[in-house]
């Protein structure tokens, strides 16, 4: 159901980003590209001894791209890089995967519709990308290719 | 209100049987033919009937087999020279597709005659196939890529082109018809004024082929390309045509089989046309397979083609136009095939996600023409693309599915 995807709160950050700007005083960042349509991610992290205290992006892209980078920005505040780690590796499961849906995702939930238009998976996880180039400090522009 | 047409679109669309089925549960409206078109049974038979009974490799055998194969592949030829109304049957080269067409003529033709400060003409609205190869001979060459621009409207501005050419304009290559636009282009014209600078012209007609009537001698182009896949033939096949003398003053490109004449280690010498550019056993099914599109097309007729097509572009115009929040790009004053669009608020690909639930396949995105997008700034667009079997319903259902995307987004 087309419902499923574009659920009200896909829709609604995809309209009105959240920590959508760019972060004066970031010590990571990275910059994500989809060279399949086009889609453009920079993630902005603020990071101190191991939390993420705070976080924005900008770019340009489909509704479940926008809103998946802007619920990130949101679930990732506060969190440690390990917490983020897992969450990525699990939001990955949550779109890859038909297990059942895994636990401790919180609003990411959202986007379990996502795993049934296989061609939009990489829609919302292209800003995970980009937080894990960050993450690890790769510095140069990350592909989903 | 009836459509304007002597086609009996509902006959014809009981030869595409991939048309007749639901996708999501509910009816496929094909309208993605720009990307490839959907293949008459009559094709997907002759593919068939070769595998079953000719199969056998072409310009060889003594045998039965290779005798038929040789000649179905020849008549081929004939009916590619005939479709085009080109002068002779060697002067059709058959490639993969548009695109090797053009890379054979960037590294035959344009490795030959262009030099370092020379100048290549190409239009802003290129398929990323007819710009990077003459930007791969470039680099390789120290040539300069000059680009004519295009207006608003999608059209070429035939006055800064003009200002292009010089003495040391090498080569034009334009499309005949834009695949992301629908723009028809004066390549007649284009062609005129490039001749009395000495230039040749390269047309890419990959877009033009399915919709109208081509005429190589007519239009006088040097060079002209098609995939034989958007023309309702198989994919992996294609046609160059090249006047005979440019044809023959340009050196061989790949080397192998069939393109020779013999063979020793001190030295080689080439085969004639159109041989001596079709190294290796061709794709000997996918030229049988063309020939058969073509005299399928040839059953139909291009004209009631043209009316047919011409009839839905104005219906699915006039209904797009009537849709708020829905910008057209691509209002060229000639044009085919094409209706490109943007939704104000909604991305091409959350549209195309739509509108395939709703059972429309449409093209999202930059269509491989990213130059053509950022000239209206834009990232994409979402693009419904037209063949004969399409009917007024489809445009409809079309409609109904852009309705179907504004709710979805609340625009």
């Amino acid at each position: 159901m087309i419902n499923d995807l574009y659920q009200e709160t896909i829709l609604d950050h995809s309209k009105r980003p959240r920590n959508f700007q760019f972060l004066e005083d970031a010590n990571r960042k990275a910059e994500g590209y989809n060279p399949l349509c086009g889609d453009k991610c920079k993630v902005f992290l603020k990071e101190h001894e191991g939390v993420i205290d705070k976080i924005t992006f900008q770019g340009a892209g489909c509704a479940i791209s926008t809103a998946s980078a802007s619920l990130m920005t949101e679930v990732l505040k506060g969190k440690t890089v390990g917490e983020a780690e897992t969450l990525l590796a699990k939001f990955h499961d949550l779109l890859t995967t038909d297990q059942p849906l895994p636990k401790d995702l919180g609003k990411l939930v959202v986007f379990s519709g996502v795993r049934e238009f296989p061609v939009r998976v990489k829609c919302a996880t292209l800003a995970w990308h980009t937080l894990r180039a960050a993450l690890r400090g790769a510095g140069e522009v990350v592909s989903t290719e | 209100m009836p459509a304007a047409t002597s086609l009996d679109v509902t006959a014809i669309r009981k030869d595409f049987p991939i048309l007749a089925q639901q996708v999501h549960g509910k009816p496929l409206i094909y309208l993605d033919n720009a990307a490839t078109s959907q293949k008459p049974k009559c094709v997907i038979e002759a593919l068939t009937r070769f595998f079953q009974m000719d199969n056998a490799n072409i310009h060889r055998g003594v045998h039965q087999l290779s005798e038929r194969s040789t000649q179905s592949y020849e008549a081929a030829r004939g009916k590619a020279q005939r479709f085009l109304n080109a002068a002779k049957a060697r002067e059709i080269i058959f490639v993969r597709g548009a695109t090797e067409g053009i890379n054979l003529v960037a590294q035959t033709y344009g490795r030959k005659y262009v030099g370092a400060g020379d100048e290549i003409v190409i239009s802003a609205m290129e398929h990323h196939s007819n710009v990077v190869p003459w930007q791969m001979l470039c680099e390789e060459k120290g040539a300069v890529l000059r680009v004519i621009p295009i207006n608003e409207r999608g059209e070429v501005e035939f006055d800064q082109f003009e200002k292009l050419l010089n003495h040391r304009t090498r080569l034009v290559a334009v499309s005949h018809v834009s695949n992301a636009l629908g723009t028809i282009n004066p390549v007649r014209e284009i062609i005129n004024i490039a001749h009395g600078w000495n230039v040749a012209v390269l047309i890419d007609g990959a877009q033009a082929v399915p919709h109208m009537k081509v005429d190589v001698r007519n239009l006088d182009c040097d060079f002209y390309v098609f995939s034989g896949h958007k023309v309702f033939g198989p994919t992996g096949i294609g046609v160059l045509y090249g006047k005979e003398q440019r044809l023959e003053d340009m050196p061989p490109w790949q080397g192998g089989g069939d393109m020779i004449r013999s063979v020793t280690f001190e030295k080689t010498t080439y085969n004639d046309l159109p041989y001596k550019f079709e190294a290796g056993t061709p794709d000997i099914a996918g030229v049988i397979g063309l020939g058969a599109a073509i005299d399928y097309l040839d059953q139909i007729g291009m004209d009631a083609v043209v009316a047919h097509e011409h009839d839905l572009l104005e219906y699915g115009t006039r209904a797009l136009e009537n849709i708020s929040g829905l910008r057209l790009i691509g209002t060229a004053r000639e044009k085919a095939g094409v209706l490109s669009f943007v939704i104000d608020g909604v991305h091409p690909h959350d549209a195309g996600t739509i509108l395939d639930r709703e059972g429309v396949a449409v093209r999202t995105g930059h269509h491989c023409a990213q130059p053509v997008m950022d000239r209206f700034g834009v990232s994409g667009t979402t693009r419904a693309s037209l063949a004969f079997y399409n009917t007024r319903e489809d445009i409809d259902r079309l409609v109904a599915g852009i309705q179907k995307v504004k709710e979805v987004f609340a625009v």
